[in-house]
Formats: structure tokens, sequence, C-alpha cells
């Protein structure tokens, strides 16, 4: 793999983690749940795997990320501002009147955002318009998708998965941000996603199926898959909602509500003291990375007997 | 009306098409299955390598529209107008409206005159669905020429547009290079014929009927002044206005539903303006059902003689 400073990049996450909490908290609503459970693929995307320019956002065969899941926004504002597109107190004016901070990402408002998004599984199949294009253009810009599990339910996600597989659209990268919850619960509780990297490779993708807040495998995922061989690919990566924040991982009430004044100064403390060493509380789910329980709720206990 | 020539506006726009290919290497094409039908066929045969198929899936086929254009292209997807604009909308709305999107969607098959395919494929609500959304234009051409004529207009502008297209063949109605064909341009209504007792306000296959409509009101001492008012949004609000500043009397005729369509657009424009009394031919709020196209307008109070009784209920 090639050279990367794990420290940085965990220090970058965490910032990115901070300054969306921040903003969330400023704006009195947001999703910090999904926005801290994605903070590292962001981090890995804008710093080791894609080809951008701050300084020149629309920058040709450049790389593109399309968060699918939009109401993640607060953590692509963060990445972006970690990465230089913007200073990250402008993002402190998210969701207020004027701000160019929408509560779901406007492209036309803020710099690196590359599409708006929002209504969930649009983001996926415009960005496999962008892929089929870049094909007809022999662009070399790729374009990488962030999608949350939940929104796997969505049917356009794989009509479009279907296009992507068919047009072997190997400049097409899929990050599943796999953190088990949806806003009514667990998602197998709520509809069933089992075996998402047998869905996708069903659809003609190749897919490796990670631990989503180890960059080692995020990196080693992504290099194993990117070579040019007619597959788009599928990246699942296991992940904790509220990651980094005790009271806040694996808790799907913190999908969609600001933290009060309180629980902003304890998860700020938790995410200074839990950089690159972050433990979530007892009860919650491990992040198994075999591909057979891939999308599959995993009960603590399993844990606990799959470890012994 | 001695040697009709029809033609269907599907027809005109595969030869859009192929033309708009060569003029416009930016152009990609896209469609769900129906390449056959939309016409975009033609397109493909001539440029495969900037054609997009979709398979029967219009929701994908929409989001990626949107991502294919917003990568500096511009794009042309159809399917029939149900599956088009009914089943997508919301994707329209977010991924192509609010992206402000250079996707041009450019549905066929549109109202009752679909014929023996039924109720599931007969849209009558396209154009209310459309115009709801800001920055999209709506057109709704009357004939094969002016179709041509307002597909190149549209082509040139950036950003989303709906363009409403037919199945059947229809009455050619503008001739090639006439002074009429030449006028024709997008947000101003074309008035076809001049009158002063009422004006007929129509879109699409009942232009030709309106003039119709016209003449046979004018056999009886009526006058009406017709306007193909082919661009529904936006609305040429100075056209709507005079019509009923200078005649008093407004009769509107779509083959789409009454409610929320070019009846409703001109209506917005009448209260606000200059209320006068109005008649709305339209389909009523009901489905359809098979037929031949004929026999449906009929059935649905779309033709010629529906526009003199809503004319006649207007002066009595």
């Amino acid at each position: 793999m090639t050279n990367y400073n794990r420290e940085e990049l965990e220090k970058r996450a965490q910032d990115i983690r901070i300054n969306a909490l921040k903003a969330i908290h400023a704006a009195g609503s947001g999703h910090p749940g999904g926005s801290l459970s994605c903070a590292d693929i962001l981090t890995a995307l804008y710093f080791e795997i894609m080809n951008v320019d701050p300084a020149d956002p629309a920058m040709a065969g450049r790389d593109k990320v399309v968060l699918s899941k939009g109401h993640a926004a607060p953590a692509l504002y963060a990445a972006l501002a970690e990465r230089g597109f913007f200073d990250a107190e402008e993002m402190m004016s998210l969701r207020k009147l004027g701000s160019p901070f929408q509560g779901h990402p406007n492209m036309h408002r803020v710099p690196g955002v590359e599409m708006s998004t929002g209504s969930l599984g649009q983001g996926f199949s415009a960005a496999v318009g962008m892929a089929t294009v870049g094909k007809i253009d022999r662009n070399p810009g790729r374009v990488f998708v962030l999608t949350g599990d939940g929104e796997l339910q969505e049917g356009i996600v794989w009509e479009a998965a279907m296009s992507a597989g068919h047009r072997g659209l190997d400049n097409f990268f899929v990050f599943v941000d796999l953190n088990g919850l949806q806003i009514d619960g667990r998602v197998n509780d709520v509809k069933s996603i089992h075996s998402v990297c047998g869905k996708f490779e069903a659809f003609g993708f190749e897919t490796e199926c990670i631990d989503g807040h180890n960059f080692e495998e995020i990196l080693g995922a992504y290099e194993k898959l990117n070579k040019p061989n007619r597959k788009p690919k599928a990246i699942i990566c296991r992940t904790h909602k509220g990651q980094g924040v005790s009271f806040m991982t694996d808790q799907a009430g913190w999908h969609g509500k600001a933290p009060n004044d309180e629980q902003f100064e304890q998860a700020l403390r938790d995410l200074e003291a839990g950089i690159g060493a972050y433990e979530p509380p007892k009860g919650c789910h491990p992040l198994p990375t075999d591909k057979t329980f891939c999308g599959k709720t995993i009960e603590p206990e399993q844990a606990k007997g799959g470890a012994e | 009306m001695a040697d009709i020539i029809k033609k269907a506006t599907r027809e005109a726009y595969g030869e859009f098409l192929v033309e708009a290919g060569a003029k416009r290497p930016d152009l990609i094409v896209m469609d769900a299955d129906l390449s056959g039908s939309t016409k975009t066929g033609m397109f493909a045969k001539v440029y495969p390598e900037r054609f997009v198929q979709s398979g029967i899936a219009e929701q994908d086929m929409i989001a990626e529209a949107a991502g294919i254009a917003l990568s500096g292209h511009v794009v042309c997807a159809s399917s029939f107008a149900m599956f088009a604009a009914g089943r997508p909308y919301e994707i329209i709305r977010n991924s192509v409206g609010y992206t402000n999107a250079n996707v041009k969607i450019c549905a066929t098959h549109a109202g009752i005159t679909v014929g023996e395919d039924g109720a599931s494929h007969q849209t009558f609500e396209d154009i209310a669905l459309m115009r709801e959304i800001p920055g999209m234009q709506v057109i709704c051409p009357a004939d094969a020429v002016s179709a041509k004529i307002l597909l190149w207009q549209i082509i040139e502008e950036n950003g989303p547009a709906y363009v409403r297209l037919g199945r059947s063949a229809v009455p050619v109605l503008y001739i090639e290079g006439s002074m009429q064909a030449e006028s024709i341009q997008i947000g101003k209504a074309n008035v076809l014929r001049e009158g002063t007792d009422a004006t007929v306000i129509a879109t699409g296959i009942m232009v030709p009927e309106a003039v119709k409509a016209a003449l046979a009101l004018a056999e009886e001492g009526i006058s009406v002044r017709v306007l193909d008012m082919h661009t529904i949004k936006p609305i040429d609000a100075d056209a709507v206005i005079a019509a009923a500043r200078e005649t008093g009397r407004i009769v509107t005729a779509e083959e789409h539903s009454v409610i929320g369509g070019l009846g409703s657009a001109v209506a917005e424009v009448v209260v606000q303006n200059c209320p006068v009394r109005m008649a709305m031919v339209g389909q009523a709020d009901t489905f359809g059902e098979s037929g031949k196209p004929a026999e449906l307008l009929e059935k649905y109070g779309m033709t010629a003689d529906d526009i003199v009784k809503a004319v006649k209920g207007l002066l009595v």
C-alpha cells in the first residue's frame, strides 16, 4: 500500500467530526449520527484517494464525490473545509437563512460539492450518469458515491447499479456507510438489506467488506479494487453511527437531532480523548468484515461468541 | 383544408435529434427501452456512442441525465409522457430542476391520443406537474414543423425543459419557411387568426382544432382569435392579457386535464390582470380508456365542435 500517515488521517477525521458537530450544534438541528459514521471514509477519499484541487474546484479531469446520503452534509462540508476548499468557520452558518451551507448539499452554493442531494438514491444514480459520460468523454476523473445502508432500500439505487454493471463502469466506486441504523430503528428491522456484497456482486460489481473506521482497511480495499477491468466497485464499510461520541454511538435516536450545550461539551471531550483510539461503549455491535456478515445486524452476544 | 399533410411530432423529434447530433457534439440522448416509439432510435443509429440506454428504469434515466448534463452536456431524455414526467416526478424536481441541469425531457405519447393502450398510458397531468417546477420550461408543439423549430430553440438555451410530443400523426399546420413559422418563438404565443368576439388559446394537437372551430364560427358571423400557445411556461402573459382586453372572452383548449394545465396557466394570468369569462376544453377530472384516438377525442370532449360549443357558451 502507498505510504500514508495514519496519525495525520486520524487527526483530520477528528477535525471533520468536531466541525460537523459544531455546525450542527450551532444550527440547533441536523444529522450527527450519519455524519460521524462516514467521517473516516470522507477523510480517506479527500486526503488519499481523490485527485481534487481546492484552488480549482471545477478542474478538468478531477475525481468527484457525490454524497448520496445528503443528510450527512455537515461531514461533507467539514471534509471540504479540511481539504482547503473554504474556511471551516464559514460552515458554522449551517442551516441558517441565507447560508450557502444548506441542510442538504447544494452544488451551486458550496465549492467542491458535485451534486445537490438530499432525496435518497438520486445522488447514486446521478453519479452513475457522471461515470457513464466520463467514459464517453474519455475523462480520467473517477466518480465516488457515498451512500448509506438505509438508502439501499431506495429502488433507484439498484436501477443505477444495474446500469453501472451493464456498462462496465470501472471508474465508478461506491462506498456504503453501513452503520446498521436508520430513522425508525435498525435497518434490518425496518427492511432487511442482507448480503449487501452479494447484491452488488449480482449487479456486476467487485466488492470488499471492511471496517469503515480503519484507514488501513479503507485504503487497502480501494487499492485492491482500483483497476481498469470493466467492473464497478463497491466497498462496504461497516461503521458505527455516531462514531467517536460515546452517547451517540449506535443510537438511531441520534440520526437527526442536535446535541444541547451539555451534550455538545461531552461530545467534544469524547472526540478529543478518543482520537485514534475510540472504543465504542459496551453493547455496541462489533464491525465484522467477513462478507458473510455483510449487511447483517450483529448482536453484541454474537460478537462475543465470535471472538472467543 | 383540402390537402392536409399529417405527421406526428415525435417523427419531427427523431429528425431533429439526427440533425442536432451533427451540430451539437455535446448532445447525449437517453431512452428507457422505447427508442423505436420515441424516435430516439434514429439518433442511436447515427451516433451510438452518444446514446445512453437506461433499460426500463425511467427514474434512473432522469437522475443519470442530471449527472450527465452537470458534467457539461446537453441531454435529451425520452420516454412516454407517463413514464418521463409522471413516474420520475420527484427526481425531475430535485435532481434536474433544483440543480438547473441542462436536461430536456422530451416526452412522447402524451394525452389521450395514445389511444388503444388505454388509461394507464394516457397522460393528462404532465403539464401540471412540470410547470410547478421552478425554472422548468414547458413546451407543447402543435405540429411537426413547429416542433422542430421549438426543439432547436430549446436546445440552444441552458436549463431544464419539458417538451410534450404526441404519438399520432397530426395535421401539419405551419409551412416551413413561412412568416408564421419564422415567428415561432419560445415564450411568445403565435397569433394564427385575428378575431374580436373571443379568443381560443390552444396548445398541442388542439391548435388545428381551434383553427377549425374558428372557421366554423366565422361562417356564423362570430369572429375568433386563435393563439398557438406552444409555450405553457413561461406563458406569454402579454398575449393573454391582450386577448382578454380586446376580445373579452377566452376559451382554452388542450389535450390535458383541465386541472393544472394550459387552462389554469391562462386563468392565473387573466384573474390577476383582466378578469373575463373563460371556458376550458380538455380532459375532465377522469381517466381515459382504450379506443381509437379520434373516437377518444370525441368521447372525452376535445374536438373542434367542443371548442365551438365553449365559445358559444361564453357569448350567451
